[in-house]
C-alpha cells in the first residue's frame, strides 16, 4: 500500500537529468555586500511594466517605493539600496534588448538598513487589501516565471482554494536556492504559509519537496507544530517536478485540464521563496528589493548561494564568487534547463533570477546535430503530451499556424524534449521561435 | 467461360451506367466559367506570392476578370507581361510604382559592436528570442538571413559584411522579408524615394554610436540641410516625408558623419563612399 502510495507521487512523462547539486547544497545563503550600480527594469515581471514614480537626481531609501503597477498584471517595485536616481531611461535588460529602467547610484555612507516599523498588520486587512498589499509590496512568483503573487490570490466568484501548495521541488539542475531557504528559513517559509492559508481560507497548506532533499523534509517536519494543517510530501525526483500543474498531479492526483488554472481544481501554487518573500513583508516590513541566487556551475571560481538585491549587475556577483575561471564560455540566468543565456556581465539580477550558472566549453560546445530518426524519445519526455518532433519539423519549415492547431501554446518549454533527443535537436528554441512568430508577426502592409 | 465473362459485363455496366449520369449531370448542372479566368492566369507568373494582396495568382485572375484590380497590381509580372493582360481584357494598365526592399540598418559585421557570441541554429528570429543575439544594438540587422531563406524570388542574398543584398532586378516588392523579419527592418520603398534613413537606433548621441560604428547619433545635420519641412526628428531617427512636396536633394546627406541617411540610385550597400563623392 505504502509503495502504491509512493507511485503515486509523480507524474508521468519527463526526463532525469543529472542534478549537479552537490556544488552548492551544503553552503549557507550569504549577502553579497553592496556595490554601487544599480538598474531597476520596470518591466522584470511578467505583464504590465511598472511606471516609474522617481525623477533623476532624487534621493531614494532603501525600500522606498519607486515605481508603482502599471496596471492589475504588474507590480510596486522598490529601491534596492539607499542612494540617487541617476537615471530613468532605457538600459540594457536581461533579454538583450533596451528597457525602460531605473538607475540607481548606491550611497557609499548609507546604512542599508530597513526600517523595520512598516511592517503590515496582515490580520486587520480584508482579503481586497491583502491582495493589493501583496501587490504594492511587489511581491511576484520567484521560481524564475515573475508571476505576479497577487494576480494569483484573486480568486474569482465561486472558485473555492481548498489547499494552499507548496512548490519546494526545485527539480532544475544546480539549483540550491529554495533548498537552502528551506533549511534556513523554516520559520519565515511556515508563518508565510500560515499568512496566505488563512488569507486564502485553504483547508491545509502542503509543501511538496523533491526525495532528493530529506535534510529539507526533515526540518520542515520538525518545526511543524502540532496541529498546524502543513503537510510535508515528499516527490519523486523528476524533471520538471516543480512545474505547478506537474505538482498539482504529484500530489492531489488531480490533472488540469489545458488552458485551466491550478486554481480551477481549488489549488494555489507558490514557490517557498515567494512564500518567504510574503512573511518579510507583512512580518518583517522589507518589500521584495533582495533576493536569494545560486551562483553556481563549472566555470565559477567559489560558488555560493547568495542573497543579492535586485538590480545587482551580474558583474557583481561574479566577481564576489572569485571572477569567472579561464575557458567560460556562457553565463546562464536561470536553470540549465529553462535558463536564458545571458548576452553581457552587465545585465541585472531580477526578481525571476533564481541562478546564475557559468559553463564552460566542454558542456556549451554545440553537438553535432543528426535528422530526427522518428524514435519518440520526445513523445515520452514531454509531461504536456504534446509532439514535440513534429512541432520541430514544422518549425523548421515555418508552418508556424499549423503549429497553433498542434497546441503549441500549452508548451512550457520546460526543455524535456530537447534534453531526451538523440540527435541533438534544438527542439525548445525551433518551438520558442514559432512562439515568438506567432506572438509578434506583423502584417505585411498590403 | 460464361463466368468469366460475367465480371467484364458487369463492370461495364457500371461504367456505362455512371458514364450516362455524368453525361447527364455535365448537361444540366454545368456552371459556366468565364473561359477569361483561366486565359489571364496562364499570362500570370504563377508563383502565388501574395504581394498584390491575393491568396494566389487564380484569385487575382478572378478579380482582374470581375475588374476589381488593376493587372499593374501584380508586381512580379513583367511589363510586358502586364501590357498583354490589359490588352486581353481591354483595361487599363495600372502599373503600380515600382517598390524595391530596403533594409533600415547599415550595421554589418564590421560596424556593428559585438557583445556575445551566438551560437544556436541558423535564423534571426532564433537569435532574438536567445538574449537578442550577438550584436550591441538590439535593434539592428542580425544578419542570419532569415530575409534570405523568406525571399521566393532568390533576391536577396546575404553579403560578406553580414547584411542583406536586395537584387533589384529580381526584388518583385512581395512582401516575403518584411514578414520574416524579427527586427521589423525591411520595408518596401518606391525606387524613385532616394533619401533613405539606414539605421533604427532610437537612442541619442554617443549611447547610439558605442553600439555601433554607423548609428545614427540624432545629430540633426540631415535635418537642417534638407528643405524645410521635409526630414523630422522622430524618436531620435530622421523621418523623410515625400509627402510634404517638398523636394528631396543630395545635400541633405553631406554632413552625415555616421552614413546613417544616404542618397541611394540603386542597391543599397554598394560602395556608398564613392557615391557620396559622386554626387558632391
Amino acid at each position: 500500500m505504502k509503495a502504491l502510495g509512493l507511485l503515486r507521487r509523480s507524474f508521468e512523462h519527463g526526463v532525469h537529468p543529472a542534478h549537479h547539486k552537490g556544488q552548492t547544497a551544503d553552503l549557507p545563503i550569504q549577502r553579497v555586500p553592496f556595490g554601487s550600480h544599480y538598474v531597476m527594469p520596470l518591466g522584470q515581471h511578467t505583464g504590465v511594466p511598472a511606471k516609474a514614480v522617481v525623477a533623476t537626481g532624487e534621493r531614494v531609501d532603501r525600500g522606498q517605493l519607486i515605481a508603482e503597477p502599471g496596471g492589475f498584471v504588474s507590480t510596486a517595485l522598490h529601491s534596492p539600496v539607499t542612494g540617487v536616481v541617476t537615471d530613468v531611461g532605457n538600459h540594457r535588460d536581461v533579454d538583450g534588448r533596451f528597457a525602460p529602467a531605473i538607475a540607481i547610484e548606491a550611497d557609499a555612507f548609507a546604512t542599508q538598513a530597513v526600517d523595520p516599523k512598516n511592517a503590515v498588520d496582515w490580520q486587520s486587512l480584508s482579503l481586497d487589501e491583502f491582495i493589493s498589499a501583496v501587490q504594492m509590496a511587489g511581491i511576484v512568483g520567484l521560481g524564475g516565471a515573475a508571476f505576479p503573487a497577487h494576480v494569483k490570490l484573486s480568486v474569482p466568484d465561486g472558485v473555492r482554494i481548498r489547499h494552499l501548495l507548496i512548490n519546494g521541488a526545485e527539480c532544475e539542475p544546480y539549483l540550491t536556492t529554495d533548498h537552502r531557504l528551506m533549511l534556513e528559513r523554516p520559520e519565515a517559509l511556515l508563518e508565510g504559509a500560515e499568512i496566505m492559508r488563512q488569507k486564502l481560507g485553504a483547508e491545509e497548506t502542503v509543501i511538496g519537496v523533491e526525495m532528493n532533499k530529506p535534510d529539507a523534509i526533515g526540518v520542515l517536519r520538525k518545526h511543524i507544530q502540532r496541529g498546524q494543517p502543513v503537510r510535508v510530501v515528499p516527490l519523486k525526483v523528476k524533471y520538471p517536478q516543480g512545474a505547478e500543474k506537474m505538482m498539482i498531479k504529484s500530489v492531489f492526483g488531480k490533472e488540469v485540464p489545458a488552458g485551466q488554472l491550478p486554481r480551477d481544481v481549488g489549488v494555489n501554487v507558490n514557490n517557498v521563496g515567494t512564500i518567504v518573500a510574503i512573511a518579510d513583508y507583512f512580518l518583517r516590513g522589507m518589500p521584495l528589493i533582495e533576493r536569494v541566487v545560486t551562483v553556481a556551475g563549472p566555470g565559477v571560481t567559489y560558488p555560493a548561494n547568495l542573497v543579492v538585491p535586485l538590480g545587482t549587475p551580474v558583474r557583481d556577483v561574479v566577481k564576489f564568487c572569485g571572477g569567472l575561471k579561464p575557458g567560460s564560455r556562457e553565463i546562464i540566468m536561470g536553470g540549465p534547463m529553462m535558463g536564458r543565456p545571458v548576452a553581457s556581465l552587465d545585465v541585472p539580477i531580477l526578481k525571476g533570477c533564481s541562478g546564475i550558472l557559468v559553463f564552460t566549453e566542454k558542456e556549451t560546445a554545440r553537438r553535432r546535430e543528426y535528422p530526427c530518426i522518428s524514435c519518440g524519445r520526445c513523445l515520452e519526455a514531454c509531461p504536456y503530451f504534446l509532439n514535440p518532433s513534429r512541432l520541430a519539423r514544422l518549425s523548421r519549415s515555418r508552418m508556424f499556424d499549423e503549429m497553433k492547431e498542434l497546441n503549441v501554446f500549452d508548451c512550457v518549454e520546460c526543455g524535456s524534449c530537447t534534453f531526451a533527443c538523440p540527435s541533438n535537436i534544438p527542439i525548445v528554441q525551433l518551438i520558442r521561435t514559432a512562439k515568438d512568430d506567432l506572438m509578434h508577426r506583423r502584417e505585411p502592409d498590403a | 467461360m460464361n463466368s468469366l465473362l460475367v465480371a467484364p459485363a458487369i463492370m461495364v455496366g457500371i461504367g456505362l451506367f455512371f458514364g450516362t449520369v455524368l453525361a447527364i449531370a455535365q448537361r444540366f448542372l454545368r456552371v459556366d466559367e468565364d473561359p477569361r479566368i483561366e486565359a489571364t492566369n496562364e499570362l500570370l507568373p504563377g508563383t502565388n506570392c501574395g504581394a498584390c494582396g491575393q491568396p494566389g495568382c487564380l484569385p487575382f485572375a478572378e478579380k482582374l476578370v470581375a475588374g476589381d484590380v488593376d493587372p499593374g497590381q501584380c508586381t512580379v509580372s513583367t511589363d510586358e507581361a502586364i501590357e498583354q493582360i490589359a490588352e486581353y481584357l481591354e483595361v487599363d494598365a495600372g502599373r503600380a510604382e515600382k517598390l524595391v526592399a530596403r533594409i533600415r540598418c547599415n550595421g554589418g559585421r564590421l560596424q556593428a559592436n559585438q557583445v556575445a557570441e551566438y551560437r544556436g541554429f541558423e535564423g534571426c528570429r532564433a537569435a532574438a528570442v536567445v538574449s537578442g543575439g550577438g550584436k550591441g544594438c538590439s535593434w539592428g540587422c542580425l544578419g542570419l538571413g532569415d530575409c534570405e531563406r523568406a525571399c521566393t524570388f532568390d533576391a536577396i542574398h546575404m553579403n560578406s559584411n553580414g547584411l542583406p543584398q536586395v537584387d533589384m532586378e529580381k526584388c518583385r516588392a512581395c512582401p516575403d522579408c518584411v514578414a520574416a523579419c524579427p527586427r521589423d527592418l525591411m520595408e518596401l520603398v518606391p525606387l524613385n524615394q532616394n533619401l533613405y534613413v539606414q539605421c533604427n537606433i532610437p537612442l541619442a548621441g554617443e549611447a547610439a554610436t558605442q553600439l555601433c560604428k554607423v548609428a545614427c547619433d540624432a545629430c540633426g545635420k540631415c535635418v537642417a540641410d534638407a528643405a524645410p519641412g521635409l526630414i523630422t526628428m522622430r524618436d531620435n531617427l530622421p523621418v523623410v516625408d515625400y509627402g510634404s512636396g517638398a523636394e528631396a536633394r543630395p545635400e541633405a546627406i553631406f554632413r552625415c558623419a555616421t552614413n546613417s541617411i544616404v542618397w541611394l540610385e540603386g542597391e543599397q550597400f554598394q560602395d556608398q563612399e564613392s557615391r557620396r563623392a559622386g554626387v558632391g
